[in-house]
């Protein structure tokens, strides 16, 4: 049967929330509104105003607290609407939650689960619509994951809330509403990138938003004969460069497709490090598409012109492969 | 187009008719949303326009107005042309931010209006910043920042406030208590309710007043603008009002009673104080028809303009990212 992506967070959160007295879910308007989103929507008649926790609009405030409530024994998952908000909690995530392991000489944990939404493409404007994820994959200490698939929004939160450290999860608002086959064996392990299609002739590494956008492409390619690895990191941090050199090892290319911003980004990271493991193994330079270096404007057709699209995406790969 | 009501007018017609060309743009809004010209989020301030109606015409064209993503009303009544709100609406060029920002981000310099913020709380530090550059420039202006009542329990809110009230500078703090931040009620998110004591816990002036009543949220405005301007520091001010529509055109708005919300209708600011105009003989129905259809005009036009309006070229996409036109 198909569900929802949105669906899929929701029975991983009802599970862990039944299977855990520990867990429980906080944020602004996750019980009485159902979540901005709607993925917490009937979690609070299932399981009441203790778990199912509304929070006053005090992002650090009650961040922080998710990470005291951490500490003393509990497995909290703290709904941040959208990354944009995130930024007035980055003191506990950064400072605290990502740090205490390592400050208390392994003393304490932080086993935290911090979920948000993240990305463009709602004309939203410039403060609902960055992909910030890249200063959260900045920094040791946090697990980074972007969920792309209906099986990993099922199969992620079960690891996250198994992982001892702070784990922070990336929701693009596009993929909400993505519907997909929930495999049997949806388990997943959040240390590995996944291949997502095989290929030959050229590698495709893209996350979250961006993925069904580089699968489109990739078989938008395959129409003209032209033959592409998926590769979906996600894992955001640690970066699983393993996966990555071997694919590249194998296709001699590569075309980076990523919605933050290219200075600075995710994409960077993934081309130093490939630059690092397979300089020798490359038929050509690196190549990148990002969205475009401005705030994200409202206007549709500004909004499409400053993210990453397939048809972008397809002629990055025509200029790699010159034809 | 039709011109905005003149001074010449009695205040009480000047207050109605700001009113109703509130209503009417935003009940244009609405269809224009369900019509799908108007994307993204949109906020309606449908029910609270007692609150800018009375507010705005208490401050001076040289005071500075700093609001949230509700802010249609705001920006209308500061003198922002409809025309240009419109087209931004429509995320066209000739919007008043060449339609980078859309209905949450409504901007003017000329004009003082500094937002259009869509980060709850974000325009607190603002506002007290903009009054810390008045006041070391010896400018003797006043900061309005209109913000709602979820807005106190950021962070943001109480280091704003307290920074304005230890310079002693020029804000006045208006609070738009709708009772509802998203689907959380007040009682939900705040330990004491009674916002103005949270204001003075700062040792700052606060007083609650009817935000239903135009006349009332305007005399108060009146009085603690004087207040700010003759120095004494900050002041806030709490209007008590309602918002009829749902948060967003995305909120299904199933947290509030139906009762409750039908109770507040009955005080609609529009019509009561139409109501008590008439009993006093100072308006006609007449006279009443022709401000409302007025303001249609106004909002046709707004929305023939927006229609015909030109789409910003995708070339201009990275103008205006720095002041230069320099990229990275
Ligand atoms: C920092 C931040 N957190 C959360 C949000 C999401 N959000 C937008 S409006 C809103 C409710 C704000 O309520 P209130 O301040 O009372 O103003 P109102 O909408 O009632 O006018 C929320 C939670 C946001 N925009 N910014």
């Amino acid at each position: 049967m198909k569900i929802s992506y949105r669906e899929a967070l929701r029975q991983a959160l009802r599970e862990a929330l039944s299977t855990d007295p520990r867990v429980f879910l906080m944020g602004e308007d996750v019980g009485r509104y159902g979540g901005s989103y709607a993925v917490s929507k009937g979690l609070l008649d299932e399981f009441g105003p203790e778990r199912i926790r509304d929070t006053p609009l005090s992002e650090l405030g009650f961040v922080g607290a998710g990470v005291g409530a951490a500490l003393g024994g509990m497995r909290p998952i703290v709904e941040v609407m959208t990354v944009n908000f995130s930024l007035l909690a980055l003191d506990p995530i950064v400072n605290t939650a990502a740090a205490l392991r390592h400050m208390s000489g392994g003393k304490f944990s932080v086993p935290l689960v911090v979920r948000m939404a993240t990305g463009a493409g709602r004309q939203l404007a410039a403060q609902h619509s960055h992909s910030l994820e890249n200063w959260y994959a900045h920094i040791p200490g946090i697990r980074v994951l972007a969920p792309a698939t209906v099986a990993d929004a099922r199969g992620m939160l079960v690891q996250a809330l198994a992982d001892p450290d702070p784990v922070v999860m990336f929701e693009h608002a596009q993929l909400y509403n993505l519907e997909d086959e929930l495999p049997d064996d949806w388990q997943c392990d959040i240390t590995h990138a996944a291949v997502r299609r095989p290929g030959t002739q050229l590698t495709l590494i893209s996350y979250g938003g961006s993925l069904p956008k580089a699968m489109q492409a990739a078989s938008e390619l395959a129409s003209e004969g032209i033959d592409a690895e998926v590769i979906d990191l996600r894992v955001l941090r640690p970066l699983d460069s393993d996966t990555l050199t071997a694919s590249v090892c194998k296709t001699h290319r590569a075309v980076i497709v990523d919605e933050g911003w290219k200075t600075c980004s995710l994409a960077a990271e993934i081309m130093a490090r490939l630059m690092e493991n397979c300089f020798y193994e490359l038929d050509a330079p690196v190549a990148r598409v990002c969205s475009e270096e401005v705030p994200i404007p409202y206007a549709k057709h500004l909004e499409d012109a400053a993210l990453p699209q397939v048809a972008k995406i397809i002629a990055a790969v025509r200029g790699m492969l010159n034809v | 187009m039709t011109a905005p009501p003149e001074s010449g007018q009695p205040l009480s017609l000047q207050l109605l008719a700001d009113m109703l060309r509130i209503r009417r743009m935003e009940e244009k809004c609405a269809e224009l949303y369900g019509a799908g010209k108007i994307r993204g989020f949109l906020h309606l301030y449908i029910g609270e326009e007692a609150c800018a109606a009375g507010a705005l015409r208490a401050l001076a064209p040289e005071d500075n107005i700093v609001a949230t993503y509700r802010e249609h009303a705001h920006a209308l009544l500061r003198g922002v042309p409809l025309r240009a709100i419109m087209a931004e609406m429509y995320g066209k060029a000739a919007g008043c931010c060449r339609g980078r920002g859309g209905s949450m981000h409504l901007f003017d310099a000329a004009r003082r209006f500094y937002g259009g913020n869509a980060i709850v709380g974000g325009g607190l530090p603002l506002a007290v910043g903009l009054a810390l550059a008045d006041k070391l420039q010896g400018i003797a202006r006043v900061t309005a920042c209109f913000f709602g009542e979820g807005a106190m329990a950021e962070g943001a809110f109480h280091e704003a406030i307290n920074l304005a009230a230890l310079w002693r500078l020029p804000v006045l703090f208006c609070c738009e208590n709708n009772l509802y931040a998203m689907g959380t009620a007040l009682a939900r998110s705040e330990s004491q309710t009674d916002l103005c004591a949270k204001a003075a816990s700062y040792r700052v002036a606060a007083v609650e007043v009817d935000g239903m009543d135009v006349r009332a949220v305007h005399e108060a405005t009146r009085q603690a603008t004087q207040q700010v301007r003759a120095g004494a520091g900050p002041f806030f001010l709490e209007y008590a009002t309602y918002r009829f529509r749902a948060h967003s055109m995305f909120d299904p708005d199933l947290y509030r009673d139906k009762a409750e919300i039908e109770q507040w209708k009955q005080r609609g600011p529009i019509h009561s104080f139409t109501a008590q105009l008439k009993a006093a003989g100072e308006l006609t129905e007449e006279a009443f028809l022709a401000l409302d259809a007025s303001a249609e005009a106004e909002v046709a036009d707004a929305v023939a303009y927006a229609e015909a309006a030109e789409m910003e070229p995708i070339a201009d996409l990275l103008k205006d990212v720095y002041t230069s036109q320099e990229t990275s």
